[in-house]
């Protein structure tokens, strides 16, 4: 493992980094000549299933009744909960409480859209025609949906086992918080509900099973983009070894967000069927199950303090969280409170924190990594408790933000809660965003409006854009005498693999362990390859088609929590040079020179100084694979390098709670300006800035895709995305119709720019991009309405605004206002 | 997603659709553009035993002027009608609200006769055919009938028409030349169904003027808002009377409650619509 990362290289070195180079992937995508898991046909014989899911929220399920759906054309099996619990384990969870989850459900039905059984046979038709004839009998319990109430006494409990159904608390204290209190000259406090919200990826889950009962070994190709962690414990639930289970994941994902990586469980279970069916069988998500129960972010409610001085400076802050995860608790939760615990405090310089988090689980389908993996949530609190800090001192927001902001010459910044922040200049970031915006002169136009009864408002909000998590943070969900235990095996990391091959022409292909969703590693790797060894990237060809038997991987591999940027470039990086390396040493021996008199340059190896011969990567990859004879002593035959990154900042949570729950940390700052339509709550955006500190940007329209996509998925939190249950559990938002997701339609213009302030900790000075704005978006938008709306004394609690929540608000101002006082 | 097993017809006239209907006896769907129905099939909401797909039935497709109305045979493509120059010139107000119907690749399978049988309530052409005035054509075994939207939509998704009857016309009149007209609608997205849409029309009559208010998604059929229009036919049509006209249409509807809007939040929509619409009309009728 390389334990550390040399600096970056100054640009000039560099030609493809930093160019807009066109995305070698979007000519298959564009012509329909993708490889999807559903195009995918990996073996003959293959047999569709359907899934049988529960209609009730809760129920006990008292038996099964399979013949008439057995008895039907073309099936060749039913699996039911019978089969999960007797020849599957439970999957492991992130908390200690007793949570049995199983890959369907065994005793109990806990959220509409659970899978109850599934049924395989020829064709998807005929399975799903006989999916409807398997009886299930239920005893229907009642439902619990919210998450204050679900903790009420008296409320149904979803697990006996655990109790109640809380799966976690943890209270986390850094710094003096009751002190900060103490000492404030002013408290805010505010509760706040986030709302539940999805991907919706263009491609839903797809998974094909294959058993070979010879090998006694399961082969499922799938659009799984990890985290590979769910290798070794679907190994476990499924009873096989790890080296008899080969996760495959083809070459293009039609999308993730994050949702993909919770789609281990159904793995689990066509698994299963395969084995039990004895034929390969292959599953297709359809949208409608996919809006039931796939995943989503958490719904939450938020309790939220600060304490500050009147000069603005916050002292401290306290969080109270509720997290919903739905039916059971689903590894990687409770990273919906913990994920971001390194940078709990965002970019603000306070030092004082007390996080309160309860994890509850309740009958709504499970939650999971969606983009900005509950970064969301948190800047969408924060930002509104700073406007509110703002307000409460008649200060501009953009003054009381400064007067917090870490400064640049405070970096790496250790944070209280343990996150090293790299680099960055939050100050210098955020004056770009207001010139980029025109703040003063939106300011001004913003007075005008209001003086014509206008409701014209401008939001502004920050945010820390952690990339690359480190896999210790999880354990920040257990307590620490829990963690001090002997038996207790502390957990980190964030590792990637490369490899690099010179061919004997002197072609080059990179190999990647990641599975991209649509990011285009292809195109980035190329770009990094080509400046590395002095090509151009068509000449590289990059192969990423994830394979457990083939390709190198690690517990961290796969493509989330905006990983490529950070830690698959960096392994690129490394491997080229490793290449660049041998290719040197092999021509000093072929030139008899030291090879400290020789440099790679323009794609081959020359003299540093004078003149003299020198050797492409042709000429050596000609030379070295077709007479061997030619390699110096000692030197390994072929032209290939593989290199495995791994950050060393990624550490194990500490007894004090501290983790540096990311490896690098870039920046974002936004503006925008709003007009809001009184009478009907449309909400118009009518400027909206944003900027980015990513450190290096390798392809600069590769980010503002990231950046375009980010901000519409922040758009559909904030206004139109929720997956809505009615009080027994019913989920309202089942298909297209009913959950909204913005469209290009909705999309406003988006300014973008970028600050660079390159990672101390990346070969290339790159950090991760791929969640961006999703996480600002919900803050920004909430603090421009609250500010177009605060003439009427409206302020923004709640997300998302739709018209009709809007619309009552602004009426409920106006009847408090007409109404006489007492 | 996929639908349960079922039978398919492509009859090549309205005779042979009508004999396919009689012999299913209420048990099979007429397929249009498909637009509606094909999800409602998917997701198993739907499971006619048939389907009788009038797509191959070239004679239900046309547009044409007699006698003062504007005929449009059933299977006439909502982008036909968008493009169509003499429904830009007749029928101005049924240009605009067809821009307002889904997204274009909606248009361009979606069918006049189709969106009036579906009956949503929330869609842009029932809340026309009411406010124009005009007939639907049902054709059966027992011959053909007419129904004005009062008769032809009874519910959300129902309409009047027998199970062996098919929809084969639509008779609108032409709208008085220099009528003022608008429709407006709010949705949360481009293209979604509307909350709530405001179909109006104002045109001089003698010294006063007519008008016609209808909503549409703001109860389970579209509304004709008549005590609204008296108001503007009595009092005229400056801004005291269309406000006032505004109000009495917000009272006036009976709308539900989904996850989409509060019935609070579309009687004030209605409120509020009906007052932009109008003041739109009357622009227009006044040559601004």
């Amino acid at each position: 493992m390389s334990d550390h990362a040399t600096p970056a290289q100054p640009s000039a070195a560099r030609s493809w980094i930093g160019q807009p180079v066109k995305r070698v992937e979007d000519g298959r995508l564009l012509t329909g000549r993708g490889n999807f898991i559903d195009d995918h046909s990996p073996c003959s014989n293959v047999h569709h299933a359907a899934i049988v899911r529960s209609p009730h929220a809760h129920a006990r399920i008292l038996g099964y009744d399979v013949s008439a759906a057995l008895a039907m054309e073309g099936v060749v099996g039913v699996v039911t909960g019978d089969d999960v619990a007797k020849l599957t384990k439970p999957f492991s969870v992130g908390v200690t409480a007793p949570v049995r989850y199983y890959c369907a459900a065994t005793d109990k039905a806990r959220f509409v859209g659970e899978p109850v059984a599934l049924v395989v046979a020829r064709s998807r038709y005929l399975a799903e025609d006989a999916a409807e004839a398997v009886v299930v009998r239920y005893e229907p319990l009642p439902a619990v949906v919210d998450v204050e109430r679900a903790l009420e006494p008296g409320a149904p409990v979803l697990h006996e086992a655990v109790g109640s159904n809380l799966a976690g608390h943890r209270r986390l204290v850094y710094g003096d918080p009751d002190r900060a209190f103490a000492e404030a000259e002013i408290v805010i406090r505010e509760r706040f509900r986030y709302p539940k919200y999805s991907s919706t990826p263009i491609e839903t889950y797809g998974v094909i099973a294959r058993w070979d009962p010879l090998e006694g070994a399961y082969t499922l190709w799938s659009n799984f983009m990890g985290p590979f962690i769910m290798h070794p414990l679907t190994a476990r639930v499924l009873g096989v070894p790890e080296n008899k289970l080969r996760f495959i994941v083809p070459p293009d994902i039609g999308g993730s967000f994050g949702i993909k990586s919770s789609m281990y469980p159904y793995m689990a279970l066509v698994a299963l069927a395969a084995r039990l069916t004895d034929v390969p069988v292959k599953w297709i998500e359809d949208r409608h199950e996919h809006l039931l129960a796939s995943s989503s972010g958490t719904d939450r409610v938020a309790y939220r303090e600060l304490a500050a001085t009147k000069d603005g400076t916050i002292l401290g802050m306290r969080y109270r969280w509720l997290d919903n995860v739905g039916g059971y608790i689903r590894s990687p939760e409770p990273g919906c409170s913990f994920r971001p615990t390194g940078n709990f405090v965002g970019p603000y310089r306070f030092q004082n924190l007390e996080v309160d988090a309860s994890v509850v689980m309740t009958n709504k389908s499970l939650t999971g990594p969606n983009r900005g993996y509950a970064c969301g949530h948190l800047y969408f609190e924060t930002e509104r408790m700073m406007d509110l800090l703002a307000e409460r001192l008649g200060l501009d927001p953009v003054e009381v933000r400064r007067r917090n902001l870490i400064q640049p010459g405070q970096f790496p910044y250790r944070s209280p809660t343990g996150g090293l922040y790299d680099s960055g200049d939050y100050p210098a970031a955020l004056e770009k965003a207001l010139e980029l915006a025109g703040y003063h002169e939106i300011r001004r136009q913003q007075a005008q409006a209001r003086a014509a009864g206008r409701c014209f408002g401008i939001g502004v909000a920050l945010a820390v854009d952690p990339s690359v998590s480190n896999m210790g943070y999880v354990a920040t969900a257990l307590d620490p005498q829990f963690r001090a235990k002997p038996e207790y095996l502390p957990k980190s990391g964030a590792v990637d693999a490369a490899t690099i091959r010179v061919d004997p022409l002197g072609r080059v292909t990179a190999i990647l362990a990641t599975t991209p969703q649509g990011q285009g590693h292809q195109t980035v790797v190329s770009q990094i390859v080509a400046d590395e060894l002095g090509l151009t990237p068509e000449d590289v060809t990059v192969v990423d088609e994830m394979d457990t038997y083939t390709r190198f991987w690690s517990i961290s591999s796969g493509t989330y929590s905006s990983r490529f940027g950070s830690v698959g470039t960096s392994a690129v990086a490394l491997a080229a040079r490793k290449l660049k390396t041998k290719l040197i040493e092999y021509a000093a021996h072929l030139m008899a020179r030291p090879a400290d008199e020789l440099e790679f340059r323009d794609g081959a190896v020359r003299a540093k100084a004078g003149k003299g011969p020198s050797y492409s990567v042709k000429d050596l990859a000609g030379r070295a694979h077709w007479n061997t004879e030619s390699l110096p002593e000692g030197m390994e035959p072929g032209l290939e390098a593989s290199a495995v990154f791994g950050f060393t900042v990624s550490k194990a949570v500490d007894q004090h709670d501290c983790v540096n729950s990311s490896n690098t940390y870039g920046f974002i700052a936004e503006v925008m300006a709003v007009e809001v339509d009184p009478e009907t709550a449309a909400i118009k955006i009518l400027r909206y800035a944003t900027v980015h500190d990513a450190g290096t940007i390798i392809n600069p329209m590769i980010a503002e895709g990231q950046i375009y996509g980010g901000a519409l998925h922040g758009l559909g939190g904030a206004l139109f995305e929720e997956l809505q249950y009615d009080d027994d559990g019913q989920c309202l938002t089942g298909s297209f119709m009913d959950y909204l997701v913005p469209t290009a339609s909705e999309a406003p213009v988006i300014d973008i720019a970028h600050i660079v302030s390159p990672s101390p900790l990346t070969p290339l000075g790159s950090k991760g991009l791929g969640e961006s704005s999703s996480m600002t978006v919900p803050a920004v938008i909430a603090n421009a309405v609250s500010d177009a709306l605060a003439p009427m004394g409206v302020r923004i609690t709640e997300l998302p605004m739709s018209p009709t929540r809007l619309w009552e608000l602004i009426e409920r101002a106006g009847q408090a206002k007409g109404a006489p006082h007492p | 997603m996929k639908p349960a097993r079922f039978a398919y017809h492509a009859p090549a006239t309205v005779e042979e659709a009508l004999a396919l209907l009689t012999r299913y006896g209420g048990e099979a769907k007429l397929l249009a553009g498909g637009q509606s129905l094909m999800p409602l099939m998917n997701f198993r909401l739907a499971r006619p035993a048939a389907l009788i797909d009038l797509n191959a039935i070239a004679s239900l497709a046309y547009i044409r002027e007699d006698d003062g109305q504007i005929r449009f045979g059933a299977m006439t493509r909502q982008r036909a009608i968008e493009f169509s120059p003499l429904v830009r010139r007749r029928l101005p107000l049924l240009a605009e609200a067809t821009a307002l119907v889904g997204h274009l690749p909606i248009r361009t399978r979606g069918t006049i006769g189709g969106s009036l049988a579906h009956a949503d309530p929330s869609a842009e052409y029932p809340a026309i055919l009411a406010a124009l005035d005009g007939v639907v054509v049902a054709r059966g075994p027992r011959g053909e009938r007419t129904l004005r939207a009062s008769e032809l939509f009874q519910s959300y998704l129902t309409t009047s028409l027998g199970p062996d009857e098919m929809l084969v016309e639509v008779r609108l009149p032409a709208m008085p030349a220099g009528a003022g007209f608008a429709f407006e609608e709010f949705s949360r997205r481009h293209g979604d169904f509307a909350i709530v849409g405001i179909a109006a029309m104002v045109a001089r009559q003698g010294d006063g003027c007519t008008a016609r208010l209808v909503t549409a998604g703001a109860g389970p059929v579209p509304t004709r808002l008549r005590q609204a229009e008296e108001i503007l036919e009595r009092e005229g049509l400056s801004d005291a009377a269309i406000e006032a006209a505004a109000r009495r249409a917000a009272e006036l509807v009976e709308p539900d409650t989904d996850i989409h809007a509060s019935a609070a939040y579309r009687r004030n929509l209605t409120r509020v619509l009906t007052g932009r619409a109008l003041r739109r009309a009357v622009g227009r009728l006044e040559g601004r």
